[in-house]
């Protein structure tokens, strides 16, 4: 990378908009997650006995078994979220900004 | 190659003698008296030997492509997202978790569903703040991201230090397992022996064929590990009418502690400790960000790209293989807890197993698919042990010989060739150390490695990383004095914590009461790494918050990054 394709980046607006989106996006999803995980861990020292309701009168399974399973779907549905957006809009503006640099 | 084929022909040799002595053992009738050993289980040795020689095949072809460090340490770059996401998940889903959790759940039932999340939780983590750009600056070890623009010396030995402490402990901890699985299930191989067979795989696989083999025996592994949970979630289900209600209800009438295991907020017979929960949930999320054999996988892709997609492919991989786990633990309450061909003494206590506290997912298998399905899973756990040893050796080695020999005591001065020759004696070295400690620590209490491992991963590894990524302030004062407060306060936190302080050294009650440090340490070294940086006036200290924009360009856009090896 040379100075002066540094500095024409540095100038470009664009590539301060992508680090301001993607460190948005990057940060949103990592507190939701956060507060998904700890949510799910402080029911677990809090809220036992929340987590202990059965589903249904009839049945054995507790509340917190579809929680934890939700946790685990939920970080797998973030993680997709991240992918789609990255792949339709950072990439494109990331090509847009090297081309820019290097004319 | 020679080398290669000499040290094939020897480990066939070693194995033939190995085959002669399971046939003699297997022919020569038991004496009357005691008839303590179980004929050889030949599904799973044919199968066991079956994948050595397909990963042995493997590694010659990876041999064959061995030729830059880039090849050796990063397998050319050329690993697309989903192989990546699959090496991911087989560098990741170690016996510790497969056996482990299922176990958990057979003897804890709820329990062991907050181990499957939170072993899961670290990779939305990963891929949102570390993976691309650990792409788009590194080289070949995370150390080269965190001392990006920070001096060489210091932080490479710091982050080096924090790698070896966890690829050193994990490896223990590995050994111990494979040592008493296979012994377990072969008894005519004695754990010792189990152990030298492990070490020397291992060495050859990695020596031979570097990241390019160990890539592809973590895809093989994470496959057939896949597959194999699969089946016997399937035969569980299949046995259950593919109901869960059913599942649950029969596990909950066939387990001692009946309705309890659906209650258990803690491991049952223990009280339930708030900050103990929440630290462990910290230790699992950011220890697994902070892994460097994880790490180390994202070098390997062919850019940010790809990087960014083998997360979410690892994610579904290693999320689907929790739930399996979880099927699975509940599927051995019912199938295998007081069946008499399992449990020693049905009469005493339906879930006291044979061969110790890790079988239940293995019984399993042979409760549904008998002998030749108990074969192929004790295999498959058998891999994977092997899978997981490799990446860290390699991590291992790429610490002492890219970090510390490389760039901290040539400064630089080295060849890419001599790199790679100290890389693979390394590589020699552990696996040796590897085998001497796993014997060591045969008899030893090693409940501690996972809170020791994961604990450093995530109060020196994890947060340096990141605030080298993302925050201009980070100077090296900051970043040495806050890695050092993560190595040493979790292990000196470990220490003095109930289960070396009581258990291993028998001490009488902890100083510190907890079992988990990072809820005290993560803090810590970020108020140590803040604090030492801020106050560093230092012209260094200003020439390093300066080189944050050009790092930043190139973690943002990939400019500059390392090129794939066919692009050369």
């Amino acid at each position: 990378m040379s100075e002066l394709s540094a500095s024409r980046i540095q100038n470009n607006p664009k590539y301060h908009e992508l680090v301001k989106q993607r460190d948005v996006l990057a940060w949103t999803l990592t507190v939701l997650v956060l507060v998904i995980y700890f949510g799910f861990i402080l029911m677990v020292a809090f809220a036992g006995d929340f987590l202990r309701t059965p589903i249904s009168p009839t049945s054995v399974i507790p509340i917190g078994m579809p929680i934890g399973v939700g946790v685990i779907l939920a970080s797998i549905v973030l993680t997709g979220i991240y992918v789609y957006r990255a792949n339709q809009t950072f990439d494109p503006l990331i090509r847009e900004i090297i081309q820019e640099a290097s004319k | 190659m020679r080398t290669f084929k000499t040290a094939l022909s020897a480990l066939l040799a070693a194995v033939a003698l190995l085959a002669v002595k399971l046939a003699c053992a297997a022919d020569v009738p038991a004496p009357a008296a005691p008839p303590a050993v179980p004929p050889v289980n030949w599904h799973a040795v044919v199968m066991f030997i079956i994948f050595v020689a397909i990963t042995l095949g493997i590694t010659y072809w990876a041999a064959m492509r061995t030729k830059t460090a880039t090849d050796f340490y990063a397998a050319g770059r050329g690993i697309t997202g989903l192989q990546n996401g699959l090496a991911i998940a087989g560098d990741y889903m170690s016996a510790a978790s497969f056996l482990g959790i299922a176990a958990l759940v057979y003897f804890n039932g709820f329990y062991g569903l907050i181990f499957s999340v939170g072993w899961l939780v670290g990779w939305p983590i990963i891929l949102f703040l570390i993976a691309e750009r650990l792409r788009n600056l590194g080289k070949f070890t995370y150390a080269d991201v965190a001392s990006f623009r920070l001096q060489q010396g210091p932080v490479r030995t710091m982050a080096a230090i924090g790698s070896l402490v966890v690829v050193i402990w994990y490896l223990i901890g590995q050994a111990v397992g494979a040592g008493q699985l296979l012994h377990t299930l072969v008894p005519q191989i004695s754990y010792k022996v189990s152990i030298v067979i492990i070490g020397a795989l291992i060495i050859i696989y990695v020596t031979f064929g570097g990241m390019k083999a160990t890539t592809w025996v973590q895809i093989i592994k994470a496959a057939l590990l896949l597959g194999g949970a699969t089946l016997i979630a399937l035969g569980v289900m299949a046995h259950e009418g593919f109901s869960f209600e059913k599942l649950f209800s029969d596990a909950v009438a066939d387990h001692p502690k009946h309705l309890a295991i659906m209650q258990s907020m803690a491991p049952i017979g223990t009280k339930p400790n708030p900050i103990e929960s929440i630290s462990l949930g910290m230790t699992l999320m950011f220890g697994t960000a902070g892994l460097p054999h994880i790490l180390m996988r994202f070098f390997t892709v062919t850019d940010a790209k790809a990087a960014r997609k083998s997360v979410l492919y690892g994610t579904c991989f290693i999320g689907y293989f929790y739930i399996l786990t979880f099927i699975i633990g509940f599927g051995a309450i019912v199938l295998v807890a007081g069946n008499p061909a399992y449990v020693v003494d049905a009469t005493k206590n339906v879930l006291d197993l044979k061969g110790g506290g890790n079988m239940p997912a293995v019984y399993l298998a042979d409760a549904i698919g008998g002998n030749l399905f108990f074969g192929f899973i004790a295999a498959v756990a058998f891999a994977t042990i092997l899978a997981v040893v490799s990446g860290l050796t390699l991590a291992g080695a790429s610490a002492l010989s890219h970090d510390l020999y490389a760039n901290v005591i040539m400064k630089g001065k080295t060849t890419e060739a001599q790199e790679v020759w100290v890389s693979k004696l390394c590589v020699i070295g552990l696996g040796v150390l590897a085998v001497i400690l796993g014997i060591m620590f045969e008899k030893q209490n090693v409940a501690y490695i996972v809170a020791l491992t994961f604990s450093v991963a995530a109060c020196s590894n994890f947060p340096i990383l990141v605030l080298s990524v993302f925050w201009r302030g980070l100077t090296t004062r900051g970043a040495v004095l806050g890695g050092y407060t993560g190595i040493f306060g979790s292990i000196g936190l470990l220490i003095i914590g109930p289960t070396v302080w009581t258990k291993v050294l028998n001490m009488g009650p902890a100083i510190f009461p907890y079992d988990f440090p990072t809820f005290v340490v993560l803090p810590a070294v970020l108020i140590v790494a803040y604090v030492a940086s801020v106050t560093d006036r230092s012209a260094s200290a200003d020439k390093e918050r300066a080189a944050f924009g050009p790092q930043e360009i190139r973690s943002e856009t990939g400019l500059g990054a390392e090129v794939a090896a066919a692009a050369h």
